[in-house]
């Protein structure tokens, strides 16, 4: 057993926190997070040079087909530099499409998604707010060989910018999974400002939109299942790029209780301080064990992966609030500012604390597999 | 990284898990768990230690030369892994497997190694740590047991207390000043006390458990030999500071086995008790306290093989002990308050599960007390993994 990144891991990793450095600085963050999208061509178009858009893309579908665990060590260097935009809702979308669509389907979407040349997103929640494929009401109405949507989605992030919306619609007992296109007839997509604008939600209106029965993701038959799968690979890889987060909060922190100087003398050298970062670097190593098992579980079709899933992020939803939190209560004053940066993490944190589903709706599902 | 075992890790769990399956003894049925001054326990403790000796299981961490397995750290984890799944009662000579006796074959003689680690693997002799004292807990450095030349040996005078075992100890790594004169640090020696020898005095302290897991050992003109130093003398702290890295070196990948079994006589019992008329375990709001307490728990298993991977490529046992202790101390407070909350006043009865939810509540809260406090762990964590500035 080695629980350690591999040795290409390690670079893989070391050159995605290269390339954000360079590409995307806390001052494009901030550029970004002032536009209605947040999305930015052209570090879009850098992140796909990387392969990263197909990093976990099938090589027949023309990704790298790497593993989650690799994925996560991206996505933590993601988080590190709060990268805002669509890329974990395309790949939430891409993971959905894999496991659900046909083979040309699959060719359809998920090539050039690996290419960088299409962004997607998944419409689930809806008035209820909540992750379970039960809660989904809205009427994919069947009628003459094809599926009308009439109602709308809340929540979905960045259907500004995704050029295919994958609705999950009710089909009697079972979901379908119709993959729309930006500009299809009756489609309209408000945004819902919300606190972390760098993640940007929008309500998706369905006014009589058509879906030909051929273009929904058949999903053998289980769509449930293969929503279900998708919505564990985008959590498992949520939970990295939390960590990320954690992390850079955790270093800034520490650098900050270093230099600032009060009764003169460095505040870190007071235990108050001490300990408030030395809980910081509890809550954030833990939270990466969990993340890195749950990829780990999920790309080795554990079957412990479920739980290692609702795990981490059970446990990084609190710890990345709680960690932000106690960020902000090292630096004082500044650390409440507009002005610095851990604003953008202490929001980051709490948007994805609810997205996927927060620690109470995790610990639930834990429940049901360990208590009854 | 690959959390599968290597063929080699495969072979050495199959191995002991079959071994496992013909040799755990029934389960303890005399008084609660926790009663560690109980005769009869301890012997069944004893015994069980011995069985384990006997079939090449003790130890498994030291060389093969001084009777170990030369299991890598990670064979470790995963003797406490299998030790867990098989409900294996707890080992009684922990002080000496996992603390004294790797200090001796770090730091100590030929002769201290042959006469010493043979008897810690069997169980046949018990050690006890003897370094707090009333005046000197986290600033373990300021204590005043005094060790003067007499000879070529010493005469020990003062008073240890927090002695975990002293009671049925047979020997105590004791930590004693040799120089008065000296910085704190400096004029510290590590000796090799005989527990029967004539001035030592045993005192157990209640602790409010009820039990007496602690003591107070009194040292009055006891003479101890030259050759019972460990390490050299006046650089006692160096052994001390490797006594105490092996300790948390340790990781908690033993106490795990106390947690797992635990955790699942709470589920087990969350479908028995009420709560608003119908099982505990279908109210929401303790299903998300169990589910918490699993989650906390699986998480310092996998913090535990993090570290282990680490340690295993440093050699050098670092700062990840303090993580762990801090991180299962405070999780196992959380836990049996859970616990408590969840069988209500049933949690305080001393013959309801034979008291075992009782003295767990109340025994839990020394862990962030002993060996190091939750403050001390978090200072060293700042220190030295951070680097923050010393506090102190």
């Amino acid at each position: 057993m080695d629980f350690d990144l591999s040795k290409p891991q390690k670079l893989l990793k070391e050159s995605a926190r290269a390339l954000l450095a360079r590409e995307c600085g806390a001052g494009r963050v901030r550029e970004l997070m002032e536009t209605e999208t947040a999305h930015d061509d052209s570090l879009w178009r850098a992140l796909a040079e990387q392969g990263w858009t197909g990093l976990v893309v099938p090589e027949g579908a023309g990704g790298l087909g790497l593993g989650l665990v690799e994925m996560a060590a991206v996505a933590e260097e993601m988080g590190r530099a709060c990268l805002p935009g669509a890329f974990l809702s395309t790949l939430f979308a891409a993971a959905l499409i894999e496991r659900a669509g046909s083979e040309a389907q699959r060719a359809k979407y998920l090539e050039p998604i690996a290419a960088g040349e299409l962004k997607a997103t998944v419409a689930l929640l809806e008035e209820s707010a909540s992750w379970d494929a039960d809660a989904v009401k809205l009427e994919a109405a069947r009628d003459g060989g094809g599926f009308t949507v009439r109602g709308r989605k809340l929540f979905v992030p960045d259907a500004g910018v995704a050029d295919v919306i994958v609705c999950v619609a009710r089909d009697g007992d079972a979901l379908a999974l119709l993959p729309i296109g930006r500009g299809a007839e009756g489609l309209r997509v408000n945004p819902m400002p919300s606190m972390d604008a760098t993640r940007k939600l929008y309500e998706v209106v369905f006014d009589g939109v058509r879906a030909a029965e051929g273009d929904a993701l058949g999903a053998d038959g289980d769509a449930g299942g293969a929503l279900q799968r998708a919505l564990e690979v985008a959590t498992a890889v949520l939970c990295a790029e939390m960590v990320g987060g954690m992390q850079w909060v955790l270093d800034t922190s520490v650098e900050y209780a270093k230099t600032r100087q009060q009764f003169g003398r460095p505040i870190g050298s007071f235990q108050a301080v001490q300990h408030m970062c030395a809980d910081m670097l509890l809550m954030t190593e833990s939270a990466r064990s969990a993340a890195y098992y749950a990829a780990w579980a999920l790309t080795e079709n554990d079957p412990a992966a479920r739980l290692a899933v609702s795990t981490a992020k059970a446990y990084c939803s609190d710890a990345y609030r709680e960690v932000a939190n106690r960020g902000v209560q090292v630096h004082g004053g500044i650390g409440f500012t507009w002005e610095h940066d851990l604003q953008l993490y202490y929001k980051r944190s709490k948007s994805s604390e609810t997205l996927f589903g927060d620690a109470t709706y995790h610990r639930e599902r834990i429940a049901r597999l360990v208590v009854d | 990284m690959d959390l599968n075992l290597t063929p080699s890790e495969q072979k050495f769990r199959d191995e002991f898990r079959a071994w496992l399956k013909e040799n755990v003894p029934e389960e303890w049925a005399g008084g609660g768990t926790g009663s560690e001054d109980r005769a009869e326990y301890i012997e069944y403790l004893r015994a069980w230690q011995r069985r384990l000796y006997d079939g090449g299981w003790a130890g498994i961490s030291w060389p093969k030369e001084f009777g170990g397995r030369g299991a890598t750290l990670l064979e470790q984890a995963i003797f406490q892994e299998e030790l867990a799944r098989a409900n294996a009662p707890q080992l009684v000579g922990t002080i000496g497997l996992s603390l004294v006796g790797p200090t001796i074959i770090a730091l100590g003689t030929a002769e201290q190694k042959a006469r010493y680690l043979p008897k810690i693997l069997s169980g046949e002799e018990i050690w006890c740590q003897g370094f707090s004292e009333p005046n000197a807990g986290s600033d373990l450095a300021a204590l005043g047991t005094k060790a003067t030349r007499d000879g070529e040996g010493f005469v020990v005078n003062g008073q240890k207390i927090w002695t975990s075992f002293a009671q049925m100890a047979d020997w105590c790594l004791l930590l004693v000043r040799t120089d008065s004169g000296a910085p704190k640090h400096k004029g510290l020696t590590c000796l090799l006390a005989d527990m029967h020898a004539e001035g030592v005095g045993v005192r157990p302290l209640r602790q409010m458990s009820g039990d007496s897991g602690f003591n107070e050992v009194f040292f009055s003109n006891v003479r101890i030999g030259a050759s019972q130093v460990l390490g050299e003398v006046d650089k006692g702290w160096t052994t001390a500071i490797t006594a105490l890295m092996n300790e948390r070196a340790n990781l908690g990948t033993g106490i795990q086995v106390v947690f797992k079994r635990q955790l699942e006589a709470l589920v087990a019992r969350s479908k028995t008790v009420e709560r608003n008329g119908r099982p505990a375990s279908e109210d929401p709001l303790v299903r998300q306290k169990l589910a918490q307490a699993y989650l906390e728990l699986e998480i310092l298993r996998l913090n535990t093989n993090r570290a282990l991977t680490s340690l295993s490529k440093s050699g050098v046992p670092g700062a990840e002990g303090s993580i762990q202790k801090l991180y299962w101390s405070e999780m196992n407070q959380r836990t049996q308050q859970y616990a408590q909350e969840i069988l209500g006043p049933y949690g305080q009865l001393k013959e309801f599960d034979r008291g075992v939810w009782e003295y767990a509540y109340l025994r839990t809260r020394g862990n962030t007390i002993e060996a190091g406090t939750s403050e001390i762990q978090r200072n060293i964590i700042a220190e030295r993994v951070l680097g923050l500035p010393k506090s102190y």
